[in-house]
């Protein structure tokens, strides 16, 4: 009986992709369903009543809510190639650790930086770029974060490297010049298919975030 | 080698109470080193430099942070005795998302009741009894979230009963009467003598909230 996945998602975000990313490193064949948050489909609230966000994966009808608990159950079901999480427990724990990170400080610093001004932007801006400076430390010399090979902590990551244009303009600062050894590793993902044909244009995540400043200062 | 296992923890700590439970619950012995929170040492400082936070599971000298990834490693290391998660993927992708929902809310819900007054404080006891019954509904007729046994999300959860007394007193509420199959998981979780070993008296807990919100500088 074959498989009946679905992927409820919004093309420019960035926890989305990151199933994306697992689906098709995974080879896995999906459904993708298209949301609009401003007016949430029937569908979406009876898959996540709790949190009404996305992405949820449907897998054979259950629905499995979370970015990076989603990416753990398809590694879990389709084991049989490309695993994401390291073997040992330890690294395991370390990878957890730093999608952990990414998930409490990236878009929250992001959105203090976004619309604000003077300092207080400053300050975002400045704790932004040290959060990616940390992340670069976690790599170290490695090709990927998961060694070798592309795994959990570099899917958790790569997503928001669309977003570094966006952070780049409304910044005023460039992450090649703050984080090179990072943006080194993201053009080796991108050697990846599943990274290149996944992950949207930087511009058009750009052009996106514009007309979300335009409808929130018209209000 | 008893100091193979360390953990730097603080005695009131819901998050570390869930480390020691796990501990407890697999018959590892460790060396408990409490931690002056106000203080904070340099051990603490040096194995946990990202968040400065307790609990810190250090294992043959390498740190593991955050209660809940500390909890799955334990249970992936100490893998031949007392399973904490399912071994099935969805009902493991289920126990990491009610853990986290358990991360995510009730924590601040439980701090809008203790740590504000007046409206703001009426809107916080509302939405964390609410919470509350929510995992009353997820819990249904269960003995225990792991059904038959102490699983992932009971120690997640579990934890937070020795602060209901504080929040109950500061709030001037009753958690039981608005959730009294709450209150009888808790107390079934309590027979278990990992749980019961663990959980401080709620009334000095409620002591050292008063000290804190004084420290906090909150009324």
């Amino acid at each position: 009986m074959a498989d009946e996945v679905v992927l409820l998602d919004t093309w420019v975000s960035m926890f989305g992709m990151r199933v994306r990313v697992a689906l098709a490193e995974k080879g896995v064949n999906y459904d993708y369903k298209e949301q609009d948050l401003k007016n949430k489909s029937p569908l979406l609230l009876e898959m996540n009543p709790i949190h009404k966000k996305i992405p949820v994966l449907i897998h054979n009808g259950r629905p499995i809510c979370e970015s990076s608990i989603i990416v753990q159950y398809i590694d879990e079901v389709w084991n049989d190639q490309s695993p994401f999480m390291p073997s040992d427990p330890y690294d395991r724990a370390q990878a957890r650790f730093w999608v952990d990170f990414s998930d409490k400080k990236i878009y929250e610093t992001w959105k203090k930086m976004w619309l604000s001004e003077g300092e207080e932007h400053e300050a975002g801006k400045k704790e932004l770029i040290s959060i990616f400076k940390q992340l670069e430390d976690a790599l170290g010399d490695k090709i990927f974060y998961g060694g070798d090979s592309f795994g959990f902590l570099d899917i958790g990551l790569i997503p928001f490297s669309c977003w570094f244009y966006t952070f780049e303009t409304y910044g005023n600062f460039k992450m090649e010049a703050e984080c090179p050894k990072l943006m080194a590793w993201v053009k080796r993902c991108f050697q990846r298919k599943a990274v290149s044909n996944t992950l949207p244009d930087d511009k058009k995540v750009y052009d996106f975030v514009l007309a979300m400043e335009k409808i929130l200062k018209n209000k | 080698m008893e100091n193979e296992v360390v953990l730097l923890d603080l005695w009131a700590s819901m998050f570390g109470m869930r480390v020691r439970i796990a501990l407890a619950e697999k018959g590892i012995k460790y060396e408990y080193i409490e931690q002056d929170i106000w203080n904070k040492s340099d051990l603490l400082l040096q194995m946990n430099p990202v968040h400065k936070k307790v609990p810190v599971l250090i294992h043959k000298g390498k740190p593991i942070c955050e209660s809940l990834i500390a909890v799955q490693y334990i249970d992936e290391v100490w893998n031949d005795r007392s399973p904490l998660l399912p071994s099935d993927p969805y009902q493991k992708s289920q126990a990491r998302f009610w853990a986290d929902y358990v991360d995510k809310k009730i924590y601040d819900l439980a701090k809008k009741v203790w740590a504000r007054k007046g409206e703001e404080q009426e809107a916080g006891k509302k939405e964390f009894i609410e919470a509350l019954q929510l995992l009353e509904a997820e819990l249904g007729d269960k003995p225990f979230f792991g059904g038959d046994k102490l699983g992932f999300v009971d120690i997640s959860l579990v934890t937070f009963y020795s602060w209901f007394y504080a929040v109950e007193t500061i709030g001037n509420f009753s958690i039981e009467s608005e959730c009294p199959k709450f209150i009888s998981w808790a107390k079934r979780c309590l027979q278990k003598e990992s749980v019961a070993n663990t959980l401080p008296n709620s009334e000095r807990v409620y002591e050292f909230l008063l000290d804190a919100k004084k420290r906090l500088g909150i009324e």
